[in-house]
């Protein structure tokens, strides 16, 4: 039902969403590897430093089915709906969009009556995706102007292409496939946009089939995972340019285009470079009318003892740094870098995007590292993953399980799942709170973190 | 030509219409901070404006089409029923927001964009009890300003009526883009965007009320009249 007044949660730029309250609780994809067949679940973590319950989790949701993999999820509305071409304010930040990426069930949960304890009120089954949009493996979710973006892996028989389809964010009605005309583009992974641009940006991943059973070697040393950024007339629904990052580039992923609208330029990692197993992170900005990349950042494998390598990378004798997730603060200064398989995090103050500075770093688990938790006695296993920032962007949160099965390769002992957060300073500086340890239930792996009323991947804004 | 009060409602219509961020002072604002100039602001009202009101001439002549051919007697009921009707179909209904338009857009794209935006609210439905007393004064007035001239008479009439309706659709644009000028410069230059937060109450339903309490109102007046 309308309200009589916008949403408290939403605000018409960054500048002014950095002022928001801090953030109670928070959202966490939890998928469930018990052998068991456990369904999968969304936790809900009391985030505020003033409870007894601070660092724990509070709340439970279990999926219906079993075999979903939680993974990216986001609300079905936000700061967007402020937008001036077209305006719907009057909505509430209230239901959490959940999808399962294996199953391609799409879960609608009601967080309004009890915050700790969402409901279930929709599930939007494989069949009728399939029917209506001819898309599965549903992945990244944005709330925009006028629908629920949603990206997807492959298509409705589990092949490709992968892309973009639309939900009605009253109905949560699957609308359709979003593209006109999709050029040559083919795998699909994340999108996102510049409003002020009227461009949508996509990423790739790879098709169903090429991600499901695990990294594939031969398709990775092939060059055939996704390398490519694909950039799209919003309005008009139509591809407009690609840019190649060179086959070498392996697996183009998270996009992180700066919050202010008037600024034309974003962030992207690229997970592994096959002649020397370095990740990437590659600036995107505007250049006689179309767009343009380049790399800013190399972060390189580091040498390691073979014996301590999973089987996949005893030959590199190196453990590569495999970053697999970015965060961009609200006022687009700081770039936040997960090296999942280095087992850090790193801190880069982005402020001239041309000219990254390191400022700070933190390690936890990694493959060699098992760097330990100041709060928590032993050895750490996975690494920085799926990373989240507050909205006033002295808060950072992660998880360590990146997929199911690419989780097994590189973690072959079995991840051992934990939440933590950082303390962002002004100055550039991270550090652990000790106080903020979350282990996971055996069974449970956490992956993405949403906050509560908004954070730095969750809205978008039309005002500077 | 009519009586004042019409045409004072009429402004005060434009106004109301103006006031409405989704009638575009908002998107003027937007553009503005885009381009980080005062003169984007002043560039986007005209389209928006002109966009505002075609639309309200599209239904000004569509009404004065049916006018011509159908008794006063036989119409209102129409419009009763059009007004309430629409006005509860928005207020159950609610809005899609396909965006056809968006931040990098020109004259064109504002026009065309605040045509559809009007034309969904029903903004020219509004102001249809007004023009419903105005058409029949303003063929008189012409009829009499030509004097008896009896095989001209449906032409003086109708050129009556368009005069009218123009009078109608200009005096409303004009309220309009003196208000949302007026929004538009306050916000753009020293209120600032953390209004929208509280201020931006939910114009649907305002307006889908006024649609419905406009059809009420000629309800009760038609009513009362008879009796």
């Amino acid at each position: 039902m309308a309200t009589w007044t916008p949403d408290p949660s939403f605000y018409p730029s960054p500048r002014m969403a950095m002022q928001a309250p801090p953030e109670r609780l928070a959202y966490v994809a939890m998928l469930n590897v018990d052998t068991a067949a456990r369904p999968d679940a969304l936790g809900v973590v009391d985030v505020d430093p003033g409870s007894s319950r601070y660092g724990r989790l509070v709340g439970r949701v279990d999926m219906p089915k079993a075999g979903d993999e939680l993974h990216h999820f986001g609300w079905n509305a936000c700061s967007s709906a402020l937008c001036p071409y077209a305006p719907h304010p009057h909505v509430e930040r209230r239901y959490l969009i959940v999808p399962g990426l294996r199953s391609s069930r799409i879960h609608i949960l009601d967080t309004k009556a009890d915050p700790t304890q969402p409901k279930i009120v929709k599930v939007i089954e494989p069949e009728e995706l399939a029917a209506r949009a001819n898309y599965s493996r549903p992945h990244t979710l944005h709330c925009g102007p006028e629908g629920i973006y949603v990206s997807a892996l492959g298509n409705g028989a589990g092949g490709g292409p992968g892309g973009v389809f639309l939900m009605d964010h009253d109905s949560f009605d699957v609308l359709g496939q979003w593209e006109i005309d999709r050029g040559p583009q083919f795998l699909a992974y994340d999108v996102w946009w510049h409003l002020g641009q009227d461009t949508m940006i996509t990423s790739e991943w790879g098709t169903p089939d090429m991600i499901e059973g695990g990294l594939d070697p031969d398709l990775l040393l092939g060059a055939k995972y996704g390398h490519c950024v694909h950039f799209w007339d919003l309005r008009k629904r139509r591809h407009q340019q690609t840019i190649d990052l060179g086959p070498e580039y392996q697996l183009a992923l998270e996009l992180r285009p700066a919050h202010d609208p008037t600024k034309a330029h974003g962030f992207m990692n690229a997970v592994v470079n096959l002649t020397d197993l370095s990740s990437s992170i590659w600036l995107w900005h505007r250049r006689d009318g179309g767009w343009a990349m380049r790399k800013i950042i190399d972060i390189p494998a580091e040498p390691a003892d073979p014996d301590q390598l999973p089987p996949m990378l005893k030959g590199f004798k190196a453990v590569p740094p495999l970053v697999t997730d970015i965060d961009l603060s609200l006022d687009d200064r700081w770039l936040y870098v997960a090296c999942w398989g280095t087992g850090e995090m790193r801190r880069y103050d982005v402020s001239d995007p041309f000219q990254p500075k390191l400022t700070a770093s933190v390690r936890l688990g990694g493959i060699v590292g098992r760097s330990p938790h100041p709060g928590h006695q032993g050895a750490l296993n996975g690494g920085p993953q799926m990373v989240e920032v507050s909205r006033d962007g002295k808060r950072v949160y992660f998880t360590n399980s990146l997929y199911r099965s690419w989780d097994e390769q590189f973690y072959p002992e079995g991840i051992k799942s934990w939440m933590v957060k950082l303390d962002a300073a002004p100055d550039g500086g991270l550090s652990i709170d000790e106080r903020f340890f979350l282990r996971f239930d055996d069974g449970f792996r956490g992956h993405q973190i949403r906050l509560e009323g908004g954070d730095a991947s969750s809205d978008s804004y039309c005002y500077p | 030509m009519s009586d004042p009060w019409q045409w004072l409602a009429l402004i005060g219509l434009g106004a109301f219409h103006g006031v409405n961020p989704a009638m575009g002072w908002l998107f003027a604002v937007a553009l503005g901070l885009q381009e980080g100039r005062r003169g984007a602001v002043v560039a986007a009202l005209p389209p928006i404006a002109l966009g505002h009101a075609l639309s309200v001439l599209v239904v000004v002549v569509g009404f004065a089409a049916v006018h011509a051919v159908v008794a006063p007697d036989h119409l209102e009921p129409v419009l009763v029923a059009v007004l309430i009707g629409f006005g509860a179909y928005r207020l159950v209904r609610g809005y899609r927001h396909r965006a056809r338009v968006g931040m990098r857009t020109g004259f064109a794209g504002l026009a065309l964009w605040s045509f559809l935006m009007a034309s969904a609210h029903g903004a020219g439905l509004m102001l249809l009890p007004l023009l419903l007393g105005m058409l029949a004064p303003a063929q008189m007035m012409a009829l009499s300003l030509c004097g008896p001239g009896a095989e001209m008479t449906g032409t003086v009439a109708l050129l009556g009526s368009a005069g009218a309706g123009l009078a109608v659709v200009l005096v409303h644009m004009a309220a309009m883009l003196s208000m949302i000028a007026v929004v538009g410069l306050i916000v753009f230059e020293t209120v600032g965007l953390g209004i929208l937060r509280r201020g931006w109450v939910n114009f649907d339903m305002v307006w889908a009320a006024a649609l419905i309490g406009t059809g009420v109102a000629l309800l009760v007046l038609r009513s009362t009249a008879a009796a």
